[in-house]
Protein backbone atom coordinates (compact mmCIF):
# COMPACT_ATOMS: atom_id res chain seq x y z
CA UNK A 1 0.00 0.00 0.00
CA UNK A 2 1.05 3.54 -0.91
CA UNK A 3 1.95 5.36 2.26
CA UNK A 4 0.44 8.69 0.98
CA UNK A 5 -2.02 10.57 -1.74
CA UNK A 6 -1.90 13.80 -3.43
CA UNK A 7 -4.94 15.77 -2.20
CA UNK A 8 -7.25 18.92 -2.89
CA UNK A 9 -8.60 21.19 0.01
CA UNK A 10 -11.66 22.03 -0.84
CA UNK A 11 -13.33 24.47 2.18
CA UNK A 12 -13.56 23.77 6.37
CA UNK A 13 -17.15 23.56 8.05
CA UNK A 14 -17.73 21.72 10.60
CA UNK A 15 -19.91 18.52 11.57
CA UNK A 16 -21.79 16.82 14.96
CA UNK A 17 -20.84 13.71 16.71
CA UNK A 18 -23.20 11.41 17.54
CA UNK A 19 -23.37 13.24 21.48
CA UNK A 20 -23.65 16.49 20.08
CA UNK A 21 -20.49 17.79 20.39
CA UNK A 22 -18.95 20.07 17.24
CA UNK A 23 -16.28 18.31 14.85
CA UNK A 24 -14.27 20.86 12.59
CA UNK A 25 -13.27 19.32 9.67
CA UNK A 26 -11.12 20.20 6.34
CA UNK A 27 -12.74 18.20 3.30
CA UNK A 28 -9.63 17.41 1.21
CA UNK A 29 -10.71 15.59 -2.55
CA UNK A 30 -7.72 13.36 -2.38
CA UNK A 31 -6.96 10.57 -5.01
CA UNK A 32 -5.46 10.75 -8.50
CA UNK A 33 -3.81 8.58 -11.13
CA UNK A 34 -0.85 6.49 -10.69
CA UNK A 35 1.67 7.73 -13.46
CA UNK A 36 5.10 5.99 -12.91
CA UNK A 37 6.06 2.78 -10.90
CA UNK A 38 9.90 2.80 -9.55
CA UNK A 39 10.95 -0.81 -8.86
CA UNK A 40 14.44 -1.90 -6.91
CA UNK A 41 15.56 -3.71 -10.20
CA UNK A 42 15.34 -0.50 -12.10
CA UNK A 43 15.55 2.24 -10.33
CA UNK A 44 17.39 1.31 -7.25
CA UNK A 45 14.02 1.96 -4.64
CA UNK A 46 10.10 1.17 -4.93
CA UNK A 47 8.22 3.93 -5.06
CA UNK A 48 5.42 4.98 -7.14
CA UNK A 49 4.69 8.50 -8.96
CA UNK A 50 1.28 9.79 -8.67
CA UNK A 51 -0.73 12.80 -10.22
CA UNK A 52 -3.55 14.60 -9.46
CA UNK A 53 -5.28 17.82 -11.25
CA UNK A 54 -6.07 16.91 -15.13
CA UNK A 55 -4.69 20.13 -16.86
CA UNK A 56 -5.31 20.56 -21.13
CA UNK A 57 -2.60 19.08 -23.62
CA UNK A 58 -1.83 22.44 -25.36
CA UNK A 59 -0.50 23.43 -21.83
CA UNK A 60 1.50 20.37 -21.15
CA UNK A 61 5.29 19.93 -22.40
CA UNK A 62 6.12 17.67 -25.04
CA UNK A 63 8.49 15.65 -22.97
CA UNK A 64 5.36 15.42 -20.29
CA UNK A 65 2.84 14.58 -22.79
CA UNK A 66 4.97 11.68 -23.51
CA UNK A 67 5.22 10.59 -19.86
CA UNK A 68 1.20 10.67 -19.30
CA UNK A 69 1.18 8.86 -22.92
CA UNK A 70 3.17 6.13 -21.58
CA UNK A 71 1.39 6.05 -17.95
CA UNK A 72 -1.78 6.38 -20.04
CA UNK A 73 -2.87 9.10 -18.00
CA UNK A 74 -4.86 12.42 -18.81
CA UNK A 75 -2.10 15.57 -18.52
CA UNK A 76 -1.57 15.91 -15.39
CA UNK A 77 -0.61 19.21 -13.14
CA UNK A 78 1.03 17.74 -9.88
CA UNK A 79 3.27 15.05 -9.93
CA UNK A 80 4.50 13.32 -6.75
CA UNK A 81 6.87 10.04 -5.67
CA UNK A 82 5.51 8.02 -2.60
CA UNK A 83 7.19 4.68 -0.94
CA UNK A 84 5.26 1.46 -1.44
CA UNK A 85 6.46 -2.15 -0.55
CA UNK A 86 8.03 -4.22 -3.32
CA UNK A 87 5.14 -6.76 -4.07
CA UNK A 88 2.38 -3.76 -3.95
CA UNK A 89 0.28 -4.28 -7.61
CA UNK A 90 0.20 -0.66 -9.29
CA UNK A 91 0.31 0.08 -12.32
CA UNK A 92 0.81 3.30 -14.63
CA UNK A 93 -2.96 4.80 -15.30
CA UNK A 94 -4.80 2.97 -12.63
CA UNK A 95 -6.67 5.62 -10.66
CA UNK A 96 -6.33 5.74 -7.21
CA UNK A 97 -9.31 5.53 -4.21
CA UNK A 98 -8.72 7.34 -1.12
CA UNK A 99 -10.55 4.41 0.71
CA UNK A 100 -7.84 2.28 -0.47
CA UNK A 101 -5.30 3.97 1.44
CA UNK A 102 -6.79 5.77 4.43
CA UNK A 103 -9.43 4.50 6.85
CA UNK A 104 -11.85 6.45 9.47
CA UNK A 105 -10.18 6.75 12.98
CA UNK A 106 -6.43 6.85 11.13
CA UNK A 107 -3.77 9.57 11.88
CA UNK A 108 -2.32 11.41 9.01
CA UNK A 109 -0.14 14.12 8.43
CA UNK A 110 -0.64 16.87 6.15
CA UNK A 111 2.17 18.63 3.91
CA UNK A 112 1.32 21.70 2.01
CA UNK A 113 2.31 25.88 1.51
CA UNK A 114 0.58 27.99 3.71
CA UNK A 115 -0.92 31.07 2.91
CA UNK A 116 1.42 33.81 1.09
CA UNK A 117 1.47 37.03 3.20
CA UNK A 118 3.90 39.02 1.06
CA UNK A 119 6.41 41.42 2.78
CA UNK A 120 5.74 41.31 6.64
CA UNK A 121 7.33 43.65 9.56
CA UNK A 122 8.87 41.61 12.38
CA UNK A 123 6.10 41.99 14.94
CA UNK A 124 3.59 39.97 12.45
CA UNK A 125 6.38 37.55 11.31
CA UNK A 126 8.41 36.71 14.15
CA UNK A 127 6.09 37.98 16.89
CA UNK A 128 8.44 41.01 18.33
CA UNK A 129 6.52 43.51 20.60
CA UNK A 130 7.43 46.25 18.71
CA UNK A 131 7.42 49.85 21.16
CA UNK A 132 4.97 51.99 22.59
CA UNK A 133 1.91 53.14 20.98
CA UNK A 134 1.26 56.59 23.17
CA UNK A 135 3.59 59.19 25.24
CA UNK A 136 5.03 60.58 22.24
CA UNK A 137 6.91 57.30 21.25
CA UNK A 138 8.64 57.29 17.94
CA UNK A 139 9.30 53.33 18.40
CA UNK A 140 6.06 52.49 17.13
CA UNK A 141 6.22 49.00 15.62
CA UNK A 142 9.86 48.77 14.67
CA UNK A 143 12.34 45.97 15.78
CA UNK A 144 14.99 47.74 17.42
CA UNK A 145 18.47 46.67 18.10
CA UNK A 146 19.94 44.22 15.54
CA UNK A 147 23.02 43.61 16.78
CA UNK A 148 26.29 44.93 18.38
CA UNK A 149 28.60 47.86 17.61
CA UNK A 150 32.56 47.91 16.22
CA UNK A 151 32.79 44.24 17.57
CA UNK A 152 31.65 42.35 15.20
CA UNK A 153 31.06 45.14 13.22
CA UNK A 154 28.18 43.33 11.39
CA UNK A 155 25.14 41.42 11.77
CA UNK A 156 24.78 38.21 12.45
CA UNK A 157 23.20 35.74 10.12
CA UNK A 158 20.08 34.66 10.21
CA UNK A 159 18.64 37.76 12.20
CA UNK A 160 15.07 37.98 12.53
CA UNK A 161 13.91 40.76 10.21
CA UNK A 162 10.67 41.79 8.41
CA UNK A 163 10.87 40.05 5.08
CA UNK A 164 8.77 37.63 2.80
CA UNK A 165 6.26 35.41 5.32
CA UNK A 166 3.76 32.38 4.09
CA UNK A 167 4.19 30.11 1.22
CA UNK A 168 6.42 27.92 3.15
CA UNK A 169 6.27 24.59 3.35
CA UNK A 170 4.25 23.50 6.58
CA UNK A 171 3.65 20.15 7.79
CA UNK A 172 0.42 19.24 10.23
CA UNK A 173 1.10 15.91 12.20
CA UNK A 174 -1.39 13.50 14.03
CA UNK A 175 -4.56 15.06 12.18
CA UNK A 176 -7.57 12.39 12.67
CA UNK A 177 -9.44 11.17 9.58
CA UNK A 178 -13.12 11.63 10.54
CA UNK A 179 -14.85 10.18 7.36
CA UNK A 180 -13.75 9.01 4.37
CA UNK A 181 -16.14 9.20 1.39
CA UNK A 182 -15.45 6.24 -1.36
CA UNK A 183 -17.62 7.24 -4.27
CA UNK A 184 -16.39 11.17 -4.02
CA UNK A 185 -13.42 10.47 -3.12
CA UNK A 186 -13.34 12.56 0.10
CA UNK A 187 -11.13 12.74 3.13
CA UNK A 188 -12.37 14.93 6.23
CA UNK A 189 -10.20 15.27 8.21
CA UNK A 190 -10.47 16.93 11.93
CA UNK A 191 -8.66 20.60 12.13
CA UNK A 192 -7.03 22.81 9.61
CA UNK A 193 -4.62 21.82 7.03
CA UNK A 194 -2.19 24.30 5.67
CA UNK A 195 -2.61 26.51 2.24
CA UNK A 196 -5.94 28.16 0.87
CA UNK A 197 -8.92 26.53 -0.35
CA UNK A 198 -7.88 24.84 -3.79
CA UNK A 199 -4.55 24.15 -2.67
CA UNK A 200 -2.89 20.85 -3.22
CA UNK A 201 -1.27 18.90 -0.42
CA UNK A 202 -0.08 15.84 0.65
CA UNK A 203 -1.79 13.52 2.54
CA UNK A 204 0.95 10.80 4.79
CA UNK A 205 0.01 8.06 7.09
CA UNK A 206 0.73 9.36 10.72
CA UNK A 207 4.87 8.96 11.68
CA UNK A 208 3.86 9.32 15.20
CA UNK A 209 0.37 8.54 15.92
CA UNK A 210 -1.23 5.25 15.25
CA UNK A 211 -5.08 4.43 15.65
CA UNK A 212 -6.14 3.34 19.29
CA UNK B 1 -19.26 25.22 -3.22
CA UNK B 2 -21.01 22.06 -4.67
CA UNK B 3 -18.71 19.56 -2.60
CA UNK B 4 -19.36 21.65 0.58
CA UNK B 5 -22.88 21.60 0.42
CA UNK B 6 -23.62 18.53 -0.04
CA UNK B 7 -21.52 17.30 2.85
CA UNK B 8 -23.24 20.19 5.12
CA UNK B 9 -26.46 18.93 3.62
CA UNK B 10 -26.63 15.60 5.64
CA UNK B 11 -26.16 17.52 9.00
CA UNK B 12 -28.75 20.20 8.44
CA UNK B 13 -31.90 19.69 10.62
CA UNK B 14 -35.50 19.87 9.13
CA UNK B 15 -37.62 19.80 11.87
CA UNK B 16 -36.41 22.59 13.66
CA UNK B 17 -39.12 25.45 13.32
CA UNK B 18 -38.17 29.15 12.03
CA UNK B 19 -37.82 31.43 14.37
CA UNK B 20 -36.13 34.99 15.01
CA UNK B 21 -34.86 37.45 17.58
CA UNK B 22 -37.03 38.46 19.90
CA UNK B 23 -39.35 35.24 19.85
CA UNK B 24 -39.66 33.57 23.51
CA UNK B 25 -38.69 29.51 22.84
CA UNK B 26 -38.76 26.77 24.35
CA UNK B 27 -35.60 24.63 23.97
CA UNK B 28 -35.38 21.04 24.86
CA UNK B 29 -31.38 20.03 25.54
CA UNK B 30 -30.76 16.31 26.05
CA UNK B 31 -27.95 16.06 28.77
CA UNK B 32 -25.83 12.92 29.02
CA UNK B 33 -24.91 12.01 32.83
CA UNK B 34 -22.72 9.25 33.07
CA UNK B 35 -24.84 6.39 31.22
CA UNK B 36 -27.92 8.39 31.56
CA UNK B 37 -29.86 10.77 29.41
CA UNK B 38 -32.18 13.21 30.31
CA UNK B 39 -34.17 16.33 28.66
CA UNK B 40 -33.61 19.68 29.69
CA UNK B 41 -35.79 22.67 28.80
CA UNK B 42 -34.39 26.50 28.81
CA UNK B 43 -37.08 29.07 27.78
CA UNK B 44 -36.10 32.30 27.34
CA UNK B 45 -36.13 35.05 24.15
CA UNK B 46 -33.95 35.01 21.46
CA UNK B 47 -31.26 37.54 21.11
CA UNK B 48 -29.41 36.57 18.37
CA UNK B 49 -28.86 34.39 15.61
CA UNK B 50 -25.74 33.84 13.87
CA UNK B 51 -24.33 31.85 11.03
CA UNK B 52 -25.89 30.17 7.96
CA UNK B 53 -26.78 26.53 6.97
CA UNK B 54 -25.15 23.99 9.44
CA UNK B 55 -22.89 26.29 11.36
CA UNK B 56 -25.79 28.67 12.71
CA UNK B 57 -25.91 29.27 16.01
CA UNK B 58 -28.73 31.26 18.17
CA UNK B 59 -28.64 32.24 21.73
CA UNK B 60 -31.44 32.29 24.31
CA UNK B 61 -31.51 34.35 27.43
CA UNK B 62 -34.09 34.33 30.47
CA UNK B 63 -33.86 35.64 33.75
CA UNK B 64 -33.47 32.94 36.50
CA UNK B 65 -33.65 34.12 40.27
CA UNK B 66 -33.22 37.48 38.91
CA UNK B 67 -29.76 36.67 37.05
CA UNK B 68 -29.42 36.51 33.53
CA UNK B 69 -28.55 33.42 32.09
CA UNK B 70 -27.34 32.89 28.28
CA UNK B 71 -26.97 29.46 26.54
CA UNK B 72 -25.61 29.13 23.00
CA UNK B 73 -27.03 26.14 21.00
CA UNK B 74 -26.12 25.29 17.38
CA UNK B 75 -29.24 25.36 15.51
CA UNK B 76 -28.84 21.96 14.02
CA UNK B 77 -26.84 19.74 17.06
CA UNK B 78 -28.42 16.34 17.93
CA UNK B 79 -27.80 17.03 21.70
CA UNK B 80 -30.90 19.69 20.82
CA UNK B 81 -34.32 17.29 21.11
CA UNK B 82 -36.48 20.35 20.24
CA UNK B 83 -37.35 23.98 19.88
CA UNK B 84 -40.73 24.96 20.20
CA UNK B 85 -41.76 29.05 19.90
CA UNK B 86 -44.00 30.06 22.16
CA UNK B 87 -44.42 33.83 21.15
CA UNK B 88 -43.55 35.59 18.14
CA UNK B 89 -41.90 38.85 19.68
CA UNK B 90 -41.92 42.47 17.78
CA UNK B 91 -37.89 43.79 17.63
CA UNK B 92 -36.17 46.41 15.38
CA UNK B 93 -32.89 44.95 15.62
CA UNK B 94 -31.26 41.33 14.75
CA UNK B 95 -29.17 41.61 18.36
CA UNK B 96 -31.13 42.23 21.59
CA UNK B 97 -27.82 42.70 23.49
CA UNK B 98 -30.12 45.98 25.20
CA UNK B 99 -31.77 43.52 27.03
CA UNK B 100 -28.77 42.57 29.17
CA UNK B 101 -28.77 46.20 30.65
CA UNK B 102 -33.06 46.04 31.43
CA UNK B 103 -34.99 44.22 33.92
CA UNK B 104 -37.97 43.82 34.92
CA UNK B 105 -41.11 45.11 33.35
CA UNK B 106 -38.68 47.26 31.00
CA UNK B 107 -37.46 44.14 29.47
CA UNK B 108 -40.58 43.11 27.69
CA UNK B 109 -40.96 42.27 24.08
CA UNK B 110 -43.91 43.37 22.31
CA UNK B 111 -45.64 40.17 20.67
CA UNK B 112 -46.24 39.97 16.80
CA UNK B 113 -49.71 39.91 15.81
Amino acid sequence: MIQGILGKKIGMTHIFAEDGSIIPVTVIEAGGYVVQRKVRANDGYDAVQIGLGEKKEHRTSKAMKGHFKKAGTPCLYHLAEVKCSGEDAYTPGQAIKCAEVFKEGEFVDVLGTSKGKGFQGSMKRHNFSGGGDSHGSMHNRAPGSIGSSSDPSRVYKGMRMAGHMGSDGVTVQNLKIVAVKNEENLLLVRGAVPGAVNSVMMIKKAMKKKPA
Amino acid sequence: MGIMHDIEKGFIRTDIPAFSPGDTVLVKVRIKEGDKERIQPFEGVVIKKRGSGVRCMFTVRKVSYGTGVERIFPLNSPAVESVKVLTKGKVRRAKLYYLRDLSGKAARIKEKR
